[in-house]
């Protein structure tokens, strides 16, 4: 698997393809995005393991666009053509029941996912931002995909936010062209080191701009605002996955690819990952706490489950990076899972509110034990797979010397446990305050497509504690690699010895 | 100093959207910010007397290399344009859908998700 470009080729031309074709043939969208997706995610899982430098057109690295594959983007494309391709078979009958034009719905996904693909391929700066920009605006138009009041506003929320946020990723990008003469990731990497560029102003404003951007748009948590309007207007699917694949590979993926492999990681910038990880862990949690919408709910628990990861990459220990890229995984198993049981409650009873719902573990017993296992994921319980990396994490946490890092995490995570126990104490085991029996009448379970990918996830969510086997020299081992080498090691990449 | 200025203009556009109540004013922060950066970059490739930077034969080659803008700000340039305007279209059509369902341009008076 050397061709790379078949990452960003295949769902772009699919994504123009649809809406060309399914005019006559009606069962084109549906199959035609879950089958790229299908075969994006065996691609991607062909390229695990793998290194290598693909030149757009054979131009030579500083001169032209390169791709490059080392082993924190595979891992990356592996979870994000994972989500999307589960929340693709999920959306056939979701979107048929809630919304109208399915073939823009499927077309606009495979945009987000092309975008997501290159942002996570790219090693060109300029080339990031017009990919981060593509899998953007497509993001906007689904998040406001049903028209309604809510939906719009929540979009409209999402865009200002996240343009502001791009803007600056572009302005920063500018004053690095100006300062560098040079669009190169690998190229910026080396003059920086060889110049000790982090004393020069230019550069450390530019980073700053940088760090603010991907930070908005990975939401953390001075920059949080909008992600629970934003997952709570969105249809179910894409819900998951913006906190599935574009949160994670849009804004914490290059976060952490510019923190550790392009400027350097250093103890101010450990510092402010670790910090903003905490807070972000707690004041998502207990902004969950009291909320009453199912959606809204979720959506302040993923501001949360990303504060994990920024935790363990300020950490910054091989032992948390392995903690950090497996709770990511975990993440984009257990949270798309979570969004799609909500999804389904909603396809059932057309509710959201938890106070108003009750007893459905009866009426929709695939729901409610997919739902019960990614749950017990979140908040932590063994042997499912959120226990094994938030052990990691704190492990790492107290092993390199920050013990009250590590309790936050630990407070964290029963506070996690608590909002979980609310979910299906009202939702699926007991009952809300005002639920009404005469609800539950024609409730049934959710049609097989739907079932079939909430049961695969929870499989996932159950076994994926055995990918640790191994440790660092099992499936982790190139993440760890290619982060922990920092710098020298992406350049020698790109440019050879 | 015109540099100075570029990034003074990137700052009333980022005032524009972040202190702004009408959502056409937001949109108007948008383009101002945008262009300010499409600016800087065209800046950052100008030369005084500059000549295109096309391999001409009639040209020597040293001549072309020490006297030629840079290209390159202007190929970026060209893409931001597109992408302003794929965005701008986007919040264009949402800003026309909020005022059919709000009756307002009004940011402080879509609050339907906090209810």
């Amino acid at each position: 698997m050397d061709n790379l470009s078949l990452f960003i080729s295949i769902p772009a031309a699919v994504a123009f393809f649809i809406p060309v074709v399914s005019r006559r043939l009606r069962w084109f969208p549906d199959v035609s995005a879950s089958v790229t997706s299908f075969f994006l995610l065996m691609l991607s899982l062909m390229t695990l393991n793998h290194e290598t430098v693909y030149k757009m057109g054979d131009w030579p690295a500083p001169y032209g666009v390169v791709f490059v594959l080392d082993g924190f983007s595979c891992m990356m494309l592996v979870i994000v053509n994972l989500v999307v391709f589960f929340t693709a078979i999920y959306s056939v009958d979701y979107i048929e029941k809630f919304y109208t034009s399915k073939l823009r719905y499927y077309s606009l996904l495979l945009l987000v996912l092309t975008g997501v693909n290159g942002v996570i391929l790219t090693g060109d700066l300029f080339n990031l931002f017009i990919f981060l920009e593509l899998s953007l605006v497509a993001s906007f138009a689904l998040v406001g995909f049903g028209c309604s009041a809510r939906d719009l506003e929540g979009s409209f929320k999402y865009l200002v936010i996240n343009l502001l946020a791009s803007y600056l990723i572009f302005m920063g990008i500018a004053l690095l062209y100006g300062k560098f003469a040079s669009l190169n990731m690998a190229d910026i990497a080396r003059m920086v080191a060889n110049s000790d560029g982090m004393s020069d102003q230019v550069v450390v404003f530019a980073f700053v701009l940088l760090l603010v951007g991907f930070a908005t748009k990975s939401a953390i948590v001075p920059f949080h605002g909008w992600v629970a309007d934003a997952y709570t207007s969105a249809p179910a699917p894409i819900s998951a996955v913006l906190t599935g694949a574009a949160v994670k590979s849009l804004g914490v993926y290059v976060l952490i690819r510019l923190a550790y492999n392009i400027f350097g990681m250093n103890s101010i910038l450990s510092t402010i990952f670790a910090y903003s990880g905490v807070a972000s862990i707690i004041i998502g949690v207990l902004m969950a706490l009291g909320q009453w919408n199912f959606k809204r709910l979720l959506a302040y628990h993923s501001i949360s489950q990303i504060g994990y990861i920024i935790l363990a990459f300020g950490i910054g220990t091989p032992l948390a990076i392995v903690g950090g890229i497996f709770h990511i995984l975990n993440h984009s198993l257990f949270k798309p899972l979570l969004f799609l049981n909500a999804g389904s409650v909603e396809y059932e009873t057309g509710e959201r509110n938890l106070a108003r719902l009750g007893h459905l573990s009866k009426k929709m017993p695939v729901t409610a034990i997919s739902s019960l296992i990614a749950s017990f994921s979140i908040s932590g319980i063994p042997p499912f797979n959120g226990f094994w990396s938030k052990l990691l994490i704190i492990v790492a946490a107290v092993q390199a010397g920050r013990p009250l890092l590590a309790l936050w995490a630990v407070i964290g995570s029963i506070l996690t446990l608590a909002s979980f126990a609310k979910i299906q104490k009202y939702v699926f085991f007991g009952s809300g305050e005002r639920f009404k029996e005469k609800m539950l009448s024609g409730v049934g379970e959710v049609p097989f497509l739907m079932r079939i990918s909430m049961i695969v996830l929870a499989i996932f969510c159950s076994l994926a504690g055995l990918l640790l086997v191994g440790g660092l020299n099992g499936i982790f081992g190139p993440v760890v690699n290619a982060l922990a080498g920092g710098p020298e090691l992406y350049i020698t990449r790109i440019f050879g010895k | 100093m015109v540099y100075t200025l570029c990034f003074l203009l990137f700052l009333i556009g980022m005032y524009g959207v972040t202190c702004k109540k009408n959502i056409v004013k937001i949109i108007l922060g948008f383009l101002i910010m945008e262009y300010s950066i499409n600016l800087f970059l065209i800046l950052l490739g100008w030369k005084e007397g500059g000549i295109a930077p096309v391999v001409d034969h009639s040209v020597s080659p040293d001549v072309l290399v020490t006297r030629s803008v840079d290209p390159l700000p202007q190929a970026m340039v060209l893409i931001s344009i597109t992408i302003g305007l794929g965005i701008l279209c986007l919040m264009v059509a949402i800003a026309i859908r909020l005022y059919q369902r709000y009756g307002t341009f009004d940011i402080t008076e879509m609050n339907k998700l906090r209810h």
